[in-house]
């Protein structure tokens, strides 16, 4: 059965108890019904009995950042993560957008999951903000008065070194423990490259092959997110395609890792690729998750800092995993971990969310980056790109700079015996 | 009574109605609801006022969702001068209102009126003022319970009202319903918390109800389920963290030999600060949704938590042990950290939305009976389960004999529902035969108003609503609440048959 045709029957495991209020990070913000999840499951079968999905309605599906933190928190089991996936593909069949956010939505969808296009934004990107330009702009507030969408997607991009290319294949060191494949993203690829680098090292210094199959692209992840299944199903055949040779997938973006496990779900009617699809999910890995399952090899060595570690929504209410990341980091002598504060409510990214509703995620980024300083930390650990966007973003408008690392650079610090150095270090 | 989740037949469930199109209310139908909402656009800041019918729809319900309807206007103030303004005004449109603060309540408590305004507390959710040497904090009414304890926490402070919702019911509807919680046994309920309250009467003013010489108003007013007025700041007591927990996990046969454990442990003079019982039904639930891992085959689970002094609660964990184990339970694990404690507590705050895993549908029952009678009272609801075919999960507060009866039904099969609702109304007689009540902690609210006089006589109920006129003469706070028959003020209620015999003797007065 789809998830259409199941549409009843979920919207019926909701049975109003408001357990999921606390963690919604809209109802965290403005304390109104519709904009929880309760509220929005309750839009839902409104229309499914028949109310017109009118832009009233829509809006509290878009205002809805899809962080599962509700799906974590119900008591009932109520997939919540079907029903708004299956909900916003019938906003974008049946709702007729303002032309304004079409073509936002033609600009957004058209770049980020294509790494060649990122890939060509890079340079004027960093000559932009090389020459100073950067600043410039935004002293005017030009930008945010013509589109507070483009002025976010402007603040949100990372300064950017140079991005080494990787190579097929990286061999294990000290005997092969396991032959993984590793997912290198849109974003993370282009933005981050660096996380990347030290994803290949930690996982080939723990004894993997590690197999970088070049036909990859994007995992379709935002499509999936946003409604756009039919563009997801299409990425999702490519990314299965490109795995087919390895026996599991590590992937070290947390948005990504997620939707890698729902292609089961996604492509569950077709009967060419169902069962790859269900294989793949199964065989889909967090990073973090594979390296406790696997075990420590390599050696710890000391790393001395304080580390805030951020759970990503995409790890820990959709993959469900926390403890993880926290035992690997746990390891690392002399590293101390701090919690933050509220570690459920989102920061505010959550895909695109940051592009399409700028005010409501620079408020959660704010309230996000207000519990990070809290803790004192030096640096902030967190295993999604955007997260680690967001959050830098949101502490350099309260004045302060924090260093930001993905879990595989401290590990790949630790490992190499670098010591702090490299976490601290400006770009990558 | 909740219902797991609505009846999916359209037929008696007053679902949203096709909403009219944007602008049709202001055909002049309800203009004093047109008149307010714009008086209330000027009054509060922008998104605090919602008249669109989808949305109004959302909050067309609480925690129950048997009852339905969709208010009028939806207001959300953020302090006490909107609350009066807006209770102000409706005074002089003489329009009803209602009060929500979260919308988990269990009874319709907050059930809205379609041609009246519900105030939502939402935004009120300042955390004011903390006092640790005095112990106590003074909150706005839509501060989150959990959220009062977590401020607290570090300083070794937390507040004891802890109903199941906790993680999102707000104080202010704890005010409201006076809730309890599994450890109300030793604790008591949220009146034993609540130190004073700023309320907003039924005409507007802003009051200081507090503790002080003359009648207790403060005690009339917390758990009158908003019918006497709107708490806009309450002072809440902060009670110290107890040196050390003990909780554990006692395993039984059945559910009559969990029962004996109960009585035994109660009769030994030790008053633990929780003392829980789940039957077979409700463990399986719960299993479904938490993976608590409850001793298999059990028959009914005990969650027994003792709280205080180090010394005191070693010396009586013990005897609770053994009592335990002596009544038959055949497996008891103590909780070695709070993690474990967590787990344990997890499978038994999860049980009701868990049932939801086990059947399509089901309502929640909140009676009390007195604790020596729960034996009985049990075997009469397996003997009306049996008779009915209707199958009844049994989630209870054992140390105080409140029970939560789960009458599970299918809703797809036709009178199901009826018969649960039987079965359910049959289950509150048997707690009235019995000397208890027909609510432990959820309150009347809209549901139970019709068992009222089951429990208390015509008079009784006449004086209940000389009180409540006294607050609220012209019946616009939470109207329809509580009462079955609501009485105008200015009635003179019951037969009256010349002057009372004692203020003909002059010994009282009325007045």
């Amino acid at each position: 059965m789809s998830a259409s045709e199941d549409m009843p029957d979920l919207l019926g495991d909701c049975v109003h108890c408001g357990f999921c209020l606390p963690t919604c990070p809209t109802y965290v913000l403005w304390g109104e019904e519709m904009d929880s999840p309760r509220g929005r499951i309750h839009l839902m079968d409104q229309h499914e009995r028949g109310a017109p999905l009118g832009p009233e309605m829509v809006r509290h599906f878009d205002q809805c950042l899809g962080c599962m933190a509700c799906v974590s928190s119900c008591p009932s089991g109520v997939q919540y993560d079907r029903l708004i996936e299956t909900t916003r593909a019938r906003v974008e069949e049946h709702h007729d957008r303002p032309l304004g956010e079409k073509a936002l939505r033609a600009l957004v969808f058209g770049l980020f999951p294509y790494r060649r296009r990122l890939r060509a934004l890079r340079g004027p990107l960093r000559l932009y903000q090389r020459t100073g330009l950067d600043r410039a702009v935004r002293r005017t507030g030009l930008l945010e008065r013509v589109s507070p969408s483009l002025a976010a997607m402007e603040r949100l991009a990372p300064p950017l070194g140079p991005a080494p290319r990787l190579p097929e294949r990286v061999a294990a060191r000290g005997g092969r423990r396991a032959t993984v494949g590793m997912l290198t993203g849109c974003v993370q690829g282009e933005f981050f490259p660096g996380v990347n680098t030290a994803t290949a090292r930690v996982l080939a210094l723990e004894g993997c092959d590690v197999v970088i199959p070049r036909g990859q692209g994007c995992c379709g992840a935002l499509s999936l997110h946003s409604g756009r299944a039919g563009e997801a199903a299409a990425f999702a055949r490519r990314t299965i395609d490109a795995f087919r040779d390895v026996d599991v997938i590590v992937v070290n973006a947390a948005g990504c890792g997620s939707s890698m496990k729902e292609y089961g779900e996604l492509l569950k009617d077709d009967p060419v690729w169902a069962a790859r699809a269900a294989a793949l999910s199964d065989r889909t890995r967090d990073l973090a998750e594979f390296l406790v399952e696997l075990g420590p090899r390599a050696e710890r060595h000391p790393v001395p800092a304080t580390v805030a570690y951020h759970d990503a929504c995409h790890l820990a209410h959709a993959q469900g995993v926390r403890s993880q990341p926290r035992a690997l980091l746990a390891q690392i002598p002399e590293l101390t971990v701090r919690e933050i504060k509220d570690p459920d409510v989102c920061c505010g990214s959550a895909g695109t969310y940051n592009l399409f509703q700028p005010e409501a995620a620079s408020e959660l980024g704010d309230r996000k980056a207000a519990s990070v300083r809290e803790t004192r930390a030096e640096l902030l650990v967190a295993a999604n790109p955007g997260c680690s966007l967001q959050i830098a973003t949101a502490l350099r408008r309260q004045g302060t700079e924090m260093a930001v690392a993905h879990t595989a650079q401290v590990l790949d610090a630790s490992l190499r015996g670098l010591g702090r150095g490299p976490l601290f270090a400006d770009g990558s | 009574m909740i219902p797991g989740r609505r009846p999916r037949s359209d037929a008696g469930a007053p679902v949203t109605a096709d909403p009219p199109a944007d602008g049709v209310k202001g055909d002049g139908m309800n203009a004093p609801l047109d008149r307010l909402a714009e008086r209330f656009a000027a009054l509060l800041p922008p998104g605090g006022v919602i008249t669109d019918p989808v949305r109004l729809a959302t909050y067309e319900c609480d925690g129950l969702t048997t009852h339905r309807a969709s208010p009028g206007v939806v207001v959300l103030p953020e302090s006490a001068e909107h609350v009066a303004a807006i209770v102000r005004a409706c005074v002089e449109e003489n329009v009803p209102y209602v009060a929500r603060g979260s919308g988990t309540g269990l009874s319709g408590g907050a059930l809205p009126r379609t041609d009246g305004v519900l105030i939502v507390t939402a935004r009120m959710r300042r955390i004011l003022e903390i006092d640790l040497p005095n112990q106590r904090a003074v909150v706005e009414p839509g501060v989150i319970n959990l959220d009062v304890t977590r401020a607290v926490r570090a300083n070794g402070y937390y507040f004891a009202p802890d109903p199941s919702s906790q993680q999102i019911c707000s104080v202010g509807g704890n005010v409201a319903e006076n809730s309890g919680g599994a450890h109300c046994l030793k604790y008591g309920f949220t009146a034993h918390h609540v130190l004073s309250c700023e309320v907003v009467t039924p005409d507007g003013d802003v009051v200081e109800l507090g503790s002080g010489p003359g009648y207790d108003l403060l005690g009339v007013f917390v758990g009158a389920e908003g019918t006497l007025g709107i708490t806009t700041k309450i002072t809440v007591k902060l009670t110290r963290v107890p040196e050390t927990v003990q909780t554990l996990l006692a395993a039984f046969p059945s559910i009559e030999t969990g029962g004996t454990a109960v009585s035994k442990i109660i009769g030994m003079g030790v008053v633990p600060a929780a003392i829980e019982m789940m039957d077979a039904l409700a463990i399986e639930a719960a299993e479904a949704a938490v993976n608590c891992g409850y001793p298999a085959d059990a028959g009914a689970v005990l969650v027994v938590e003792l709280d205080g002094p180090e010394a005191e609660v070693a010396h009586q964990f013990a005897a609770v042990e053994r009592l335990c184990r002596e009544a038959g339970a055949f497996e008891v694990r103590v909780a070695a950290d709070d993690a474990e404690r967590a787990l344990i507590w997890k499978g038994r705050k999860s049980a009701f939305a868990a049932v939801g895993r086990i059947s399509p549908a089901y309502l929640v029952q909140d009676g009390v009976i007195p604790r020596t009678a729960l034996p009985e009272v049990l075997a009469s609801i397996d003997a009306l389960s049996a008779a009915s075919g209707v199958r009844v999960a049994n989630v209870f507060h054992a140390g105080d004999g409140n029970l939560h009866p789960l009458v599970l039904f299918d809703d797809a099969v036709e009178g199901a529902a009826d018969r649960a609702e039987d079965v359910s109304g049959k289950i509150l007689d048997l707690c009235v035969e019995h000397g208890g009540s027909i609510t432990g902690e959820h309150g009347v609210g809209v549901d139970k108003a019709r068992y009222m006089p089951r429990m208390f006589t015509d008079t009784d109920l006449d004086t209940m609503q000389m009180v409540r006129c006294g607050f609220d003469p012209a019946g616009l706070c939470n109207p329809g609440k509580i009462f079955p028959t609501p009485r105008l003020c200015g009635e003179v209620p019951g037969v009256r048959k010349g002057p009372h015999p004692l203020v003909a003797q002059g010994k009282a007065e009325l007045f």
